[in-house]
């Protein structure tokens, strides 16, 4: 492999990296309150207002099932208006912060809703408050949940990302339509696939790591 | 509703209300959404201060829709719930918090928090108040004491059994210093053994802490040890009321008798039930159950059936303590006309509480 390659692959991951790392924390400070949101908010629950729970829940199930492709080129103006430009690294991350939201938002809601009802019960015998039960209660014991669901929202954006080269967003991906596939450089799609695999690998094995760390409901050895 | 007669509930007249349930009503809407469906129908009970009461039913006769009334996890439909003065069914979410620091409440699934360690666990209600690390720290280590699990502090709840499991939901219980303890089946999910130890930290609690206790159970051994006063309730009603000792030595509600069914002195052995017969059987017996107030001084047992006379053959018997008093329950088989005599007369034979034909036998 030429050093040219080399660093064309080193310069893409940089901005792969960049991209879903921005757009995962972007993301999840949105997405994880939504999520805590639509798992509390239905009818008798702890926040109760089922009208904004439905149509939260509607506007969540429009965005996810809108093809990512589709939605990088459809909320071009959107990403103007908060880039400043519709093309580039920066501006691809726009689209790929708009689709993690309810993408985090729906695995939060159901990471929340796996904890005992009993549990919120007890707080609420102790004179816990919402925001309490929320804090002390959901968040906590959800926590491996929530790790796993993150994890998972990472891996998903390493792959989202690899679409983003539509408008010229660089990364991994796009290195490998345009060098490995367009002009036919078979080593460069392979180092490409070797550094997702890799990539992926590193971030699954993290998350169940410190999933594992968060959960103490089996029996410790 | 029956009210025993021998005292009322345990003189608990005399002992002014921790919590009131006044005319309450609790209908839910019935599952489908046509219409309701009562879960709790006119009650009314008193809950004597610093005594245990136990209110017993079968599932879903309203008993866990009623505690949750007490510290206002539910409102009544229509109704009073008085906790210490203070009308609960009337207040606003905010305003309930503060009555729900001073009653604990303990459950059948122990509900402790997964990620918590014991000590966290305990923790959790003064944390939730607002106290300060160093009295959590004193309080919580008072607590783990109290319980016997102080050398459990930095354990996780997956790694206790059952009984200390629920040790941890009672220290939780008693964290912010309650008034009253309310207890929803705590014994429910554990085995025998372990439910005696439990109910005798329960029993300790409120003679040593003076705590009240208003305790839901479907078990009659629950209430047997541990229970001063015991309500039935079936259909959402409260069928019966009275002392533990009335209510376990003369039952006198269906219901009640049903919930009793399997303890001794009320169960028939089986091949003899078999044989029963609702009318008489010519040249047959009659079969009586008997139940004399025991211990009072008078333990022989020639003494104990003598209102009897010398022609009652014993199919089972027992001898129940209950509290401080104990009552000796016996099923004799006797001529019929014998039978039905002690049966049938006002006042009953000196030393007899309840007397009662069950059927015929060949």
């Amino acid at each position: 492999m030429s050093p040219e390659v080399f660093w064309l692959i080193l310069k893409a991951t940089g901005q792969t990296l960049h991209m879903v790392g921005v757009a995962a924390l972007v993301g999840s400070l949105i997405g994880v309150p939504l999520g805590v949101f639509l798992a509390t908010s239905g009818r008798g629950e702890l926040f109760a207002a089922p009208v904004s729970n439905r149509l939260l829940g509607l506007v969540v199930n429009a965005t996810r099932s809108t093809p990512f492709i589709i939605l990088v080129v459809a909320i071009i103006p959107f990403t103007r208006l908060i880039a400043g430009t519709s093309i580039g690294t920066s501006a691809a991350i726009v689209p790929l912060t708009v689709a993690t939201v309810p993408f985090v938002a729906r695995l939060v809601e159901a990471a929340v809703r796996e904890v005992d009802p009993g549990l919120v019960e007890a707080a609420r015998a102790m004179g816990a408050t919402p925001l309490q039960i929320v804090r002390k209660v959901l968040i906590a014991e959800a926590l491996p949940g929530l790790t796993l669901a993150l994890t998972l929202t990472l891996v998903s954006l390493i792959g989202y990302s690899a679409m983003v080269g539509a408008v010229g967003g660089g990364g991994l991906g796009d290195l490998g339509i345009r060098y490995g596939y367009q002009r036919f450089m078979p080593d460069v799609m392979l180092a490409v696939v070797a550094v997702l695999i890799v990539l992926v690998q590193l971030v699954q094995s993290a998350g169940d790591r410190l999933a594992r760390h968060f959960d103490k409901r089996g029996r410790r050895s | 509703m029956y009210l025993s007669q021998t005292g009322g509930p345990s003189a608990a007249l005399a002992v002014p209300p921790l919590v009131l349930f006044e005319g309450v009503t609790k209908r839910f809407p019935a599952a489908g959404g046509a219409g309701e469906v009562a879960a709790l129908d006119g009650i009314t009970l008193r809950v004597p201060k610093g005594q245990v009461t136990a209110i017993i039913g079968r599932s879903g006769a309203g008993k866990s829709t009623l505690i949750r009334l007490a510290n206002g996890l539910e409102k009544p439909t229509s109704g009073r719930v008085v906790v210490d003065g203070i009308d609960v069914a009337g207040l606003s979410e905010s305003e309930l918090r503060g009555i729900r620091r001073e009653v604990g409440m303990v459950f059948q699934h122990f509900n402790l928090l997964a990620s918590r360690t014991v000590f966290d666990n305990i923790a959790l209600p003064l944390e939730i108040a607002g106290a300060d690390k160093t009295w959590i720290g004193l309080k919580v280590s008072e607590l783990l004491d109290l319980v016997g699990l102080a050398d459990k502090r930095n354990r996780y709840p997956a790694e206790l059994s059952g009984g200390q499991k629920q040790r941890v939901g009672i220290a939780r219980a008693l964290a912010t210093g309650p008034k009253l303890l309310l207890s929803d089946e705590a014994t429910s999910a554990l085995d025998p053994e372990t439910t005696r130890s439990v109910l005798t930290l329960l029993k300790q609690i409120n003679r040593d802490l003076g705590l009240t206790i208003l305790l839901i159970t479907h078990e009659m051994d629950v209430v047997k040890q541990i229970a001063d006063d015991v309500a039935v309730i079936d259909g959402g009603r409260i069928v019966e009321h009275g002392s533990a000792f009335d209510i376990l030595a003369t039952p006198r509600h269906a219901t009640t008798r049903a919930l009793l069914a399997g303890q001794p002195g009320h169960r028939l052995p089986d091949a003899f039930a078999q044989r029963l017969w609702a009318g008489p059987v010519e040249g047959g017996r009659a079969v009586l159950r008997v139940v004399c107030a025991a211990g009072s001084g008078s333990g022989l047992l020639t003494d104990l059936i003598a209102p009897l006379g010398g022609a009652a053959e014993i199919i089972a018997g027992t001898i129940e303590t209950v509290g401080s008093r104990s009552f000796a329950a016996f099923v004799v088989t006797l001529p019929p006309y014998q039978a039905e005599q002690i049966a049938a007369s006002t006042p009953l034979p000196a030393g007899l509480l309840s007397a009662e034909v069950l059927g015929y036998v060949a």
